[in-house]
Order: structure tokens, then C-alpha cells, then sequence
């Protein structure tokens, strides 16, 4: 064999051997258009079959970013229940959430501009984020690992107009919260965060969509719908006692990181929706690492004083270097700090 | 011509040290694509970041600069994110030849990371000492294997060189000046802390436990041939911070530490407590962690020099101003080494003495002179006697960090 041939047939071998292993190397889709979660014109978010909306009792403040969420789970595929973590979703889920703001809160039927889609992917090795960034024209949205910061401005359901920034996070920051003992998760999608009313489309009246997922095929092993526990809505007073409320706001906003296995486990403080021991819970608790975050004040929650309660300080600051939650809020949830202040104000 | 070129040279570098959200995205995008066993190399030049920079999930990787002040990555402008750079579940990383100014919090932290080097760093608000500051300037946390060498901290509102809930730790030549704290060594357990500057804090180096954390417990920490100096800053730590109740002229305070031994440094001009031991309880701070062990044994003290201009203490608040006035009433100097003289009931001997290998020992330091308060019973037998701690401790093993 001559040299040349040698060679070719070393080209050869090396353009098949690369091709096997383009073949073997999973492509992730460059635009959210790709993956066909949605029918039409995708801006509009009508989710394929297969593919089903949801929507938490007590979700995430996100700047008063407004999300749709969506859920597709592997064909005949279902999740068994557990009323006592985040749901257990099969490998070959997705969870899909869209982040927008209505141009005017008090009538969504003038528009709005979506910012970005979030994807969780439950792939064997376990779960992946991404997150897709929509374009100005608002017909897709593309892949963006480094995150980005957008202006966005809107009429708030007071009728004053509003400009803020929105942070879109990068890779990391999506670990940062979804992320017990280094491994990443769901945090919002529980029993409890579930047990709530939806109105799906094509059906006249609201619907719980726990017995929709039981009815579907998507849950097994649920007991009475009495027998699961419920979230109450946090801004609902008829929905459950002020503690409930403010407990179940202070998990899903905060316990991602304040519980034993998450990120803030070096302060010690457990702001999960079980925790029974007050000092982990912050009542009388000096903080450890809070620098200029403790405001001033000695104890992350002093009993009836909501002005002496670190807790509320740093919920309360948009500096950086101060505030909570660490990442995606610049601006001040006044309404869910009203119900923080009336929860420590009533306590003994 | 020639001026057109020097508008567009000055141009350039402006934009170099102008914000450049372009930069952002660049260095966290290299930050996430980092293969493990990479090196990332950042440029020389100022470079001003909006946001955190994190790495995670990562092996072996090298952060390298072109050196500090050569490579400086400014946080002044930052609007996103609790620290300069941050670094979480990794193994094997080191952080070198750089600076991070001005982070709204922390500047670097790390957080369960498996072998972390921090070597020629430095971290700094420009702005001089202010409790707007940042907490901590290095901030280890919940790692394993930590080496800090030849960094500089200057200027934060908590601790300098903070290492925390952490184990197998070596600080070495390296300064802190104008922080509250200068080095600061908490619930870690085996570290060796030599060869280092700590000046112009308010308190030079501090070794604490504190209550309701998930590393319960530090000890084996060896503090020795540092030169702690001239710590008497004005206290500008924000009011419920646990170094906020560190007194001005601090060289160096030990409390609720299990196993700590101090020589051959160097405490000179720290003009309220050269050296002080206390324990929790001396705070006043409640404890409700059942398993927290507030006391401070098994201490020992010795060939240390102290020395100290004459006259009275460092300006001081609160508790401890009133405390050094009645030591001054008596007509005595401040002495250099401080005890608050409470210890653990439970772990006297027959003699009422604590037992042997947990007792507190102060010997051969030059100008030793030492001051037990009594706090446990209300101040009333403060005594200058050196007698009950004339002892020797056995020696403890130095501390070996396994890094890059």
C-alpha cells in the first residue's frame, strides 16, 4: 500500500469515526421552536398534545413576571404520588416555563412580551436547565447560557407605569436555586403546590388538577383528593391561616436555598415549610454570615417586631450585596411583605 | 491625524475600564464552557462586571490572571448577585494572580469545593474601610482542603480571610489591613494559619464557634509566626454581626475554640486585648443549639512577644469600654492577655481545677501579663495572678492541605 493510500484511508476512518461521535454527542436545539412544545405561533403558547399547562397555589415572585407552565411527560409515562417533596417525575420529563409581562396588568388583552423560557429537562444523568431568550419580533426564542439582563416597562394593576430590569439567569444561577446537595431539581411542582383549580382549554369550568393528571394518566397512587395536602394561595385569606400562608410563601421563595441540603445551609437557617425547630426558623437567631444584610439588627425574626427582623430587612433591600432572595428580584414584593409583617407582628 | 489616533487610543481605553456588559457574558460564558483540567485565562487590564461571575460543577480548573493589580475585575457597578466571583461543588480549583474590587457582598466566595487554592489574590473596596463594604474578602465555605497564599484582603465590613465550617486549612503569607477582622478561622477544623500580617483591623485574627451551624465544631488550629499589628481600627462592622462586638485594638480572639495554639508571634501596639480567650457566653447572646459547646479549652498561649505603647485602650462601645475603665480604676495597665474565666463545670477535677488537657496555658511570652475577669461570677474576683495557667499543652499536629 502506498503512502497515499494510507492516508486516504486514515481520512477516511477519521471522517466516520467523527461522524459516530457527532451521532453520539446529544445537539441541544439552538431555538425553543425546535422541540414543537407549542402549536401555531408559538408566541401565542398553545401547548401541543402531550404537552399540559399547570399552575402552582403559592408560586415564585419573579419581579411580577407573570409565567405559563407547562409540563410533558414521557408517553405513557406517569409520576407516582408523594405528598412529602416535589413531585418525582419520570427521566424524559420537561418542564417548561414561560416568564412575561402583560403590558398592562389590569388588561391582558393589550399584549405582552414574553422575556424567556426556561426548560428542565430530566435527562439519565439527571436534570438540566436551559433557558431560551425571546426575540424582539417575539416569534422564538434562542438558546443563552450566559444569561442577560433586559429593561422591561409595563402598567402595574394600579395603573402607574413601571421600568425595571429583569435578570434573565445564566446556567449557573439556575443551579444556584434548583440545587439539593449539589444535584439539581424542580423545586415548585409538589402535591401540595398542585392541589388547586385550572381551567383547561376546552372545558367549560375550572378543574383540580390533581384529578386531572389522576384522570389523564399522568398521576398514580393518589389517594382521595381530601386526603392531600393543599398549599394555601399566599394572597388568600380564605385559603388558609396567616402562619400557613406566610410559611408556605417562605418555602417557595425561599427554602430552595434555606433548607439542610440546599446552599444556605452554611447559615443556618430553614425556611422549609416543616421545619419545627424557631431558631432554625430564625426566631431569635443571630446571623452568621450576613454582613451588612442584618441591617443592624440582632435576630433574623424577633417576635411581634417585624422592624427589628432581619428577615424582613433584606427582603426589603434591592442592593445586592443585602438582599433576598440573592437573585431574580430587583424590585420590592410589598404585598408578600405585608403578609411576612403581619405574621411576625402576631407572633408571641 | 496624530490627534484623531489619540482620540481613538483614549477611546479604547476607556472602554476598557468602562462598563462592558459585553465582558459579562464573554468571561461567564467562558466560566460555564470551562472543560474540566482547563485553564482560564483573563486578560490584563480592568474589567467591570454587573453581575456575579460563578463557576460550578467543575475539576481541576485554573483561574489565572496576569497578576494582582494587573488583572482587576471590578464589582463597583454590580447589580446582580450576592459576591464578586463564586464557586460551587468543584474539586481541584485555584484562583490566582488576580483582584476583585468592590463586590456588593462577598468577594470571593467558594462553597463545597474539594481543594481550593487561593494564591496571590487580592481582594479590596477601594472606598477605605465603611460598613457599606462587603462581609467577607476570601470566603471559603463547607470546603475541604483549603490553601491561601500570598493574598491580601483590605477593607471588609466582617472578616478579610474568612474561613468557615471548613477542614484541613493552611493561611499563609498573606495581609489583611482595615477589615473588622483581619483573619478569621470559624467552626474549622485543622488549620494552620503562619507567616501572615494582619494590621490596622480592628481585631488582628479571630478563632470562633459559633451556634446553629451544620460544621458544629472546629479545632486543632495553630496560629504562629504572624505579625499582628496595630489592629485598633474603629469597629464598622454592621450591628448584629458577631465581629461587631469585637473590641477596637483586638491582636487576636479566641472564643468557644476546642484546641488552639498561638506562638512565636508577633502582637505588638494592639492596644486593648493582645490576645483574648473567652467564651460564648460572654457575648450574652442566647443559645438554644443543645449541642453547642460555648467554652474555650484546651487553649494554649506561648512564646509570643507583646508589646504596647502606654495609656488606654483603643476607643471602644458598649460593654467593653466600661470593662476597660474599672481594669484602669485599679491603677493597672490593660494587660496584654485577656480571660473571661468561664469554663465548662462539667469538666473540673476533684481540685475544682479544669482538667489537665483542657486547660488554658499562658507561658514564655515576652511582657506577659494576662487579667481573669470572672465574668461567670459577676466580675468580682478579677485577678491578675498568671499562676493558674503556668502549664503546657501537648503540641498540636500540623495541619497538611492536599491542593494544586
Amino acid at each position: 500500500m502506498s503512502v497515499k493510500k494510507i492516508f486516504l484511508l486514515g481520512a477516511l476512518l477519521l471522517t466516520f469515526w467523527l461522524t459516530l461521535a457527532s451521532w453520539q454527542t446529544k445537539v441541544v436545539p439552538e431555538k425553543l421552536s425546535d422541540y414543537g412544545f407549542f402549536i401555531g405561533d408559538i408566541s401565542r403558547q398553545h401547548p401541543a398534545p402531550g404537552v399540559v399547562p399547570y399552575t402552582l397555589n403559592t408560586p415564585l415572585f419573579s419581579d411580577y413576571a407573570e409565567k405559563l407552565r407547562f409540563i410533558k411527560l414521557p408517553s405513557r409515562k406517569s409520576v407516582i404520588y408523594n405528598d412529602t417533596a416535589v413531585l418525582n417525575f419520570p427521566v424524559g420529563t420537561t418542564l417548561i416555563k414561560t416568564f412575561y409581562y402583560p403590558n398592562d396588568f389590569r388588561n391582558q388583552s393589550k399584549g405582552r412580551r414574553l422575556l424567556e423560557t426556561r426548560l428542565l429537562t430530566h435527562e439519565s444523568e439527571g436534570w438540566k436547565a436551559l433557558v431560551y431568550v425571546w426575540n424582539t419580533e417575539q416569534d422564538d426564542a434562542l438558546l443563552e447560557v450566559a444569561g442577560e439582563n433586559k429593561a422591561v416597562q409595563y402598567v402595574d394593576d394600579q395603573g402607574n407605569t413601571r421600568q425595571q430590569n429583569y435578570l434573565i439567569p445564566n446556567l449557573n444561577q439556575c443551579s444556584g436555586c434548583h440545587n439539593r446537595k449539589e444535584v439539581m431539581v424542580p423545586i415548585g411542582p409538589s402535591v401540595r403546590q398542585l392541589n388547586g383549580n385550572f381551567i383547561y382549554k376546552g372545558s367549560p369550568a375550572s378543574e383540580n388538577q390533581l384529578l386531572y393528571w389522576q384522570r389523564t394518566g399522568m398521576l398514580t397512587g393518589m389517594p382521595a383528593l381530601a386526603d392531600c395536602p393543599k398549599a394555601p394561595v399566599w394572597n388568600k385569606p380564605e385559603t388558609g391561616s396567616l402562619n400557613d400562608r406566610a410559611r408556605t410563601w417562605l418555602d417557595i421563595n425561599c427554602a430552595h436555598c434555606h433548607n439542610p441540603d440546599g446552599p444556605a445551609m452554611t447559615s443556618g437557617l430553614n425556611l422549609s415549610y416543616s421545619e419545627k425547630n424557631p431558631t432554625a426558623l430564625g426566631i431569635l437567631k443571630s446571623p452568621v454570615a450576613a454582613g451588612r444584610g442584618s441591617g443592624g439588627r440582632a435576630f433574623d425574626i424577633v417576635p411581634g417586631k417585624p422592624e427589628q427582623s432581619i428577615l424582613i430587612y433584606r427582603l426589603h433591600s434591592t442592593d445586592p450585596g443585602a438582599m433576598m432572595p440573592e437573585l431574580g428580584r430587583k424590585v420590592v414584593h410589598t404585598e408578600s411583605l405585608d403578609l411576612l409583617k403581619a405574621w411576625i407582628k402576631a407572633m408571641q | 491625524m496624530k490627534l484623531t489616533l489619540l482620540i481613538l487610543t483614549a477611546m479604547l481605553f476607556a472602554s476598557k475600564v468602562m462598563a462592558q456588559p459585553g465582558i459579562q457574558k464573554r468571561y461567564q460564558t467562558k466560566f460555564i464552557m470551562a472543560e474540566d483540567g482547563s485553564t482560564i485565562e483573563l486578560d490584563a487590564g480592568t474589567f467591570s462586571f454587573t453581575g456575579s461571575l460563578s463557576l460550578q460543577d467543575k475539576k481541576r480548573i485554573v483561574i489565572s490572571g496576569k497578576g494582582i493589580d494587573k488583572t482587576v475585575l471590578s464589582f463597583k457597578g454590580q447589580t446582580d448577585g450576592a459576591e464578586g466571583l463564586r464557586v460551587s461543588n468543584g474539586e481541584s480549583i485555584v484562583i490566582e494572580n488576580l483582584t476583585v474590587q468592590d463586590s456588593k457582598g462577598d468577594g470571593i466566595k467558594t462553597m463545597n469545593v474539594k481543594g481550593i487554592t487561593f494564591r496571590n489574590v487580592k481582594v479590596e473596596w477601594t472606598e477605605g474601610p465603611k460598613p457599606e463594604n462587603g462581609g467577607y474578602g476570601l470566603y471559603p465555605v463547607q470546603c475541604e482542603n483549603v490553601l491561601i497564599d500570598g493574598c491580601t484582603a483590605i477593607g471588609a465590613s466582617d472578616a478579610g480571610i474568612y474561613v468557615g465550617q471548613s477542614r484541613g486549612i493552611v493561611v499563609k503569607n498573606s495581609k489583611a489591613y482595615h477589615n473588622v477582622a483581619g483573619i478569621e478561622i470559624e467552626n474549622s477544623l485543622h488549620a494552620d494559619v503562619f507567616d501572615n500580617e494582619a494590621y490596622e483591623n480592628t481585631g488582628g485574627i479571630l478563632v470562633f464557634d459559633l451556634p446553629d451551624l451544620v460544621q458544629k465544631r472546629g479545632g486543632n488550629v495553630r496560629v504562629f509566626n504572624n505579625y499582628i499589628h496595630d489592629n485598633n481600627l474603629r469597629n464598622f462592622a454592621p450591628e448584629g454581626n458577631i465581629v461587631a462586638s469585637v473590641a477596637d485594638g483586638t491582636g487576636m480572639l479566641i472564643m468557644a475554640a476546642t484546641g488552639v495554639e498561638v506562638f512565636n508571634n508577633r502582637f505588638i501596639r494592639n492596644q486593648s486585648v493582645g490576645t483574648g480567650i473567652i467564651s460564648y457566653l460572654f457575648t450574652g447572646l442566647p443559645i438554644k443549639d443543645k449541642s453547642y459547646y460555648p467554652f474555650s479549652t484546651a487553649i494554649s498561649v506561648h512564646d509570643n512577644v507583646y508589646e504596647r505603647d502606654p495609656g488606654p485602650a483603643a476607643i471602644l462601645r458598649g460593654s467593653w469600654d466600661g470593662l476597660f475603665k474599672t481594669i484602669r480604676q485599679t491603677g493597672q495597665q490593660i494587660p496584654h492577655i485577656l480571660l473571661d474565666g468561664i469554663s465548662d463545670s462539667a469538666k473540673l477535677d476533684k481540685d475544682g481545677k479544669l482538667q489537665s488537657d483542657l486547660r488554658i496555658c499562658i507561658q514564655n511570652n515576652k511582657d506577659q501579663s494576662l487579667i481573669n475577669l470572672d465574668a461567670g461570677g459577676g466580675f468580682k474576683n478579677m485577678s491578675y495572678d498568671q499562676k493558674p495557667f503556668d502549664c503546657q499543652l501537648v503540641p498540636l499536629k500540623a495541619s497538611t492541605v492536599n491542593v494544586r
